[in-house]
């Protein structure tokens, strides 16, 4: 093999005073960091194979292993940094598309940590979740703009019929995660959790496992461009049905499944031979047009006797409003918004870092524009792609969302450490591999109750500041962005978020 | 009046005084109602709506408006004659109080629709087009604000305590069969007159205690639907949510009030199917018209008055019954200080609403 010019990303220091010489690093390193050489009768590392996952740091009985980032500097040059460097050299050795898992960890700026919530005070009070109800309870779907209700004997009947819906306790759905993508016992892991709290996970566009159609109530599957796993018995499965057209960490590129993922079980689920590369194309070859999208969102409908809302996902880019308003009028009942910071198992990396706009910039034109045509009530929206923590998700519905969706913070819950690996399959924390001998590193039921903790720890905190806010039910927060102030943003920007700068009151 | 107006919480005290079989009775009683109530305003505005005032013009529409100047007047009056035939027009009377200043130029005018405006706006009801009107009027003529636009009732309102206000207007000389009264306590001064309550808008006002937390969404549902939210008020937005849901959408008036002050899930679930159906519907399609936070009102309307407190009840609310006379108000003082012994009086409860009408038959 040529020598490569690529110096390692990390360094493993290990303390010898404290290894034993276990060989739990061995072991537990997919990327054979460590090894065990015999006639030294030590342990020792190869820096250049590290991924920075932590893996081994975490699992050392005796704290023995530090990563740290790699020291070596390159000459200071503000136009070719390092990673610029890099990537050329990794390029000319391969000459290959730059790949990346996760969603884009480039330096733009996050609105989230620019926008500022509101407390009452004095005259409203605030209210206290600890001692008086709070709601979170969502219905997710198409609505009607006026309901018609008749009082017969002094009981209300309702004559209008109401769409089917997707109903939540906590605002929170778990996003698209292919089987494939990601293991199976972390696929179960998320069906449980969106079954114990009462919200949805989604399928990504990797089909249905068989063993978990019994969690078809709170599941959201997806229909992609590479129709993978879809047919009949797996629409019907579903509490709701998801379009994907895009995703926000690579807007205009369809999905990637490298063949070393695709195992046998893969293969049935996704109905494609084993060891293939799943690569779905571009655009869905039967949607040229919004009238096209139309006709698929009723095909689906037919499909599944109008008795399940039709999702339609698309990534964050500059025209979203516009989109978003020929897809509600195109039959959408959910629309899923994708931010650029949003997460993939894999991307090519130019792409991942270069193309869409941040989530709250989309969310906020989304939401004026279909209340500005009068249709906002038509469809319901879900925000995804960089929500971190419960106050984005206060943020996100106080822009204007119904519901959020979370990938990577949840698949962090269940022990990512976001090396950012994915696309490799050899991931050492069992979450996006396909390997039986890392896959069962996670315990389903363990993971099940770290995602519930998770949703459950944000919806008190969520609870909290709502309470603060002096409101009592999540649908006064919603699209409410009097309640949020702007920091540190340009006039531009405060007016696209529609948001009065932080000082200025009511 | 094409000003932005900032926002301004407020405290306040609320009364009404309804007469069930239509009887008028003078301005005297809401004006003690009020007055006892003192210390719930800070002189920074009052006010009182009246219905069954002008019996020789109960078919036309009375506008009472504010103007700044007489420009203001000028432009508003060539603005009203492109649709109206104005049948009469006049000062509203007043009298000079020491503590009431500043006062705006005070106008009304008795109004029909002209025949062709309603040919020409076929499609839409004589009340659209006064809305249209009034709307148009309060967003676009500089200086120039309606503060009342029904039938057979006006709003008399301004800055200073109710008491002073009454004065002013000499409330004492009217007759009505339902009065309703404000006393304010803003947390800032504006200065404005059209600030005050009540609020009105066609046959509807609202006089209102409260703070809405809800009211960025509430505001932006509203503008959806073409209503312009130009004073930044809670009560302008709840009237007009009232307008909405009871005149557009033709809701039953105990509905809205399960819209705006909805009951919860847990309640929801407790009760039977084809009522939880209704309310699990209501609080689906009109989340965004949930009145959230403080509030107690009182809503007027030809056929009588509503008292609503919010969901939790934030803000007090007591209504009494003596004979065929309904009363509300913030403190029972304020009932009992016109009626010492009433047949029954209560508390409503977090958004159970107290209703009075007239009485079948009476109009």
């Amino acid at each position: 093999m040529r020598m490569s010019l690529l110096a390692p990303e990390f360094r493993v220091i290990r303390d010898e005073e404290k290894c034993i010489q276990c060989e739990v690093c061995v072991r537990q390193c997919a990327f054979e960091v460590h090894s065990y050489d015999l006639e030294e009768g030590k342990v020792a590392s190869d820096d250049s194979r590290c991924v920075g996952c932590h893996r081994c740091a975490t699992l050392c009985p005796t704290q023995a292993l530090t990563i740290i980032r790699y020291p070596q500097e390159f000459r200071r040059n503000a136009n070719w940094p390092e990673q610029v460097i890099k990537d050329i050299f990794k390029q000319s050795e391969t000459g290959g598309v730059l790949l990346s898992g996760m969603g884009s960890d480039k330096d733009y700026p996050i609105y989230w940590d620019h926008l500022l919530l509101d407390a009452s005070q004095v005259t409203n009070p605030s209210i206290d979740p600890l001692r008086e109800p709070m709601e979170l309870r969502t219905f997710l779907g198409r609505k009607p703009d006026r309901l018609k209700i008749e009082t017969k004997k002094g009981k209300p009947r309702l004559k209008t019929e109401i769409a089917p819906q997707l109903k939540v306790e906590v605002p929170i759905l778990f996003s698209a995660m292919s089987y494939g993508a990601i293991s199976y016992n972390v696929s179960l892991a998320l069906a449980q959790a969106a079954r114990t709290m009462n919200t949805f996970c989604n399928t990504g566009e990797g089909g249905l496992h068989r063993d978990l159609y019994r969690f078809g109530g709170n599941t959201i599957v997806q229909v992609a461009s590479g129709r993978f796993g879809v047919h009949p018995d797996y629409l019907n499965a579903a509490a709701a049905i998801e379009i994907k057209i895009g995703q926000g960490a690579k807007p205009g590129i369809g999905g990637h499944l490298p063949g070393e993922k695709v195992s046998q079980s893969i293969s049935e689920t996704r109905m494609i031979p084993e060891g293939t590369d799943a690569l779905s194309p571009a655009p869905h070859h039967d949607i040229y047009s919004i009238e096209d999208l139309s006709q698929l969102i009723y095909a689906l409908k037919e499909a599944t006797c109008y008795k399940k809302p039709i999702m339609v996902k698309i990534a964050a880019v500059h025209n979203s409003s516009a989109i978003a308003s020929g897809m509600v009028r195109a039959g959408a009942d959910i629309i899923a918004l994708d931010g650029f910071r949003g997460g993939t198992g894999a991307a090519p990396t130019r792409i991942r870092d270069n193309v869409g706009i941040p989530i709250e910039l989309a969310l906020a034109a989304v939401d004026s524009r279909l209340r500005a045509e009068g249709i906002r009530n038509q469809a319901s929206i879900i925000a995804g792609g960089g929500i971190r923590n419960s106050s984005d998700v206060v943020k996100a519905i106080a822009l204007g969302a119904d519901a959020v969706y979370i990938g990577t913070a949840a698949l962090i819950a269940v022990g990512c450490h976001m090396c950012q690996k994915c696309y490799t399959g050899k991931c050492n924390w069992g979450i996006a591999t396909q390997d039986p001998y890392l896959v069962k590193r996670i315990n389903p039921d363990i993971a099940t109750e770290r995602l519930v903790n998770l949703l459950r720890a944000w919806s008190l905190e969520i609870k909290e500041m709502l309470g603060g806010m002096g409101i009592n039910a999540i649908e006064s927060l919603r699209g409410n962005r009097l309640r949020l102030r702007g920091i540190d943003l340009t006039e531009t920007e405060l007016k696209l978020l529609e948001v009065k700068p932080a000082g200025e009151s009511l | 009046m094409n000003r932005i107006f900032p926002r301004i919480p407020s405290g306040c005290s609320v009364a009404g005084i309804l007469n069930e079989n239509g009887k008028r009775m003078s301005g005297n009683r809401i004006i003690r109602s009020i007055s006892v109530m003192h210390e719930r305003a800070n002189g920074l505005g009052g006010g009182f709506a009246g219905y069954g005032i002008y019996p020789r013009h109960k078919d036309d529409y009375s506008f009472h408006l504010m103007y700044d100047d007489e420009e203001a007047k000028r432009n508003t009056e060539d603005h009203l004659k492109e649709s109206f035939e104005i049948v009469e027009e006049e000062i509203i009377p007043t009298r000079p109080v020491e503590e009431v200043t500043q006062r705006p130029l005070l106008w009304r005018y008795f109004l029909q629709v002209k025949p062709e405006i309603k040919k020409l706006y076929y499609d839409l009801t004589e009340n659209d087009i006064v809305v249209k009107i009034v709307m148009h009027i309060n967003a676009r003529i500089r200086g120039a604000f309606v503060v009342s636009s029904g039938k057979n009732m006006g709003v008399f309102k301004g800055v200073g305590f109710p008491e002073d206000i009454a004065k002013f207007y000499r409330i004492e000389e009217y007759e009505a069969y339902l009065w309703t009264a404000h006393g304010r306590f803003p947390t800032n001064t504006p200065g404005w007159w059209g600030g005050a309550h009540p609020f009105g808008l066609l046959d509807w006002t609202l006089v209102h205690n409260g703070e809405i937390s809800s009211y960025g969404i509430n505001k932006r549902y509203l503008e959806g639907f073409g209503y312009q939210l130009m004073l930044q008020t809670d009560s302008e937005a709840v009237l007009y949510l009232f307008d909405l849901l009871l005149r557009r959408h033709g809701l039953p008036i105990e509905m809205v009030c399960r819209i705006l002050a909805a009951p919860f899930w847990s309640e929801i679930e407790r009760m039977p199917e084809e009522t939880r159906r209704v309310m699990e519907a209501i609080r689906m399609v009109y989340g965004s018209a949930l009145i959230n936070g403080p509030s107690s009102l009182i809503i007027g309307y030809s056929r009588g008055m509503l008292g609503l407190n919010d969901r939790v009840k934030l803000r007090p609310l007591m209504a009494a019954r003596k004979g065929e006379t309904f009363y509300l108000a913030s403190e029972e003082c304020g009932i009992r200080e016109v009626c010492p012994r009433p047949d029954e009086i209560w508390s409503p409860a977090a958004g159970e609403p107290a209703i009075g009408e007239l009485k079948e038959g009476l109009s």
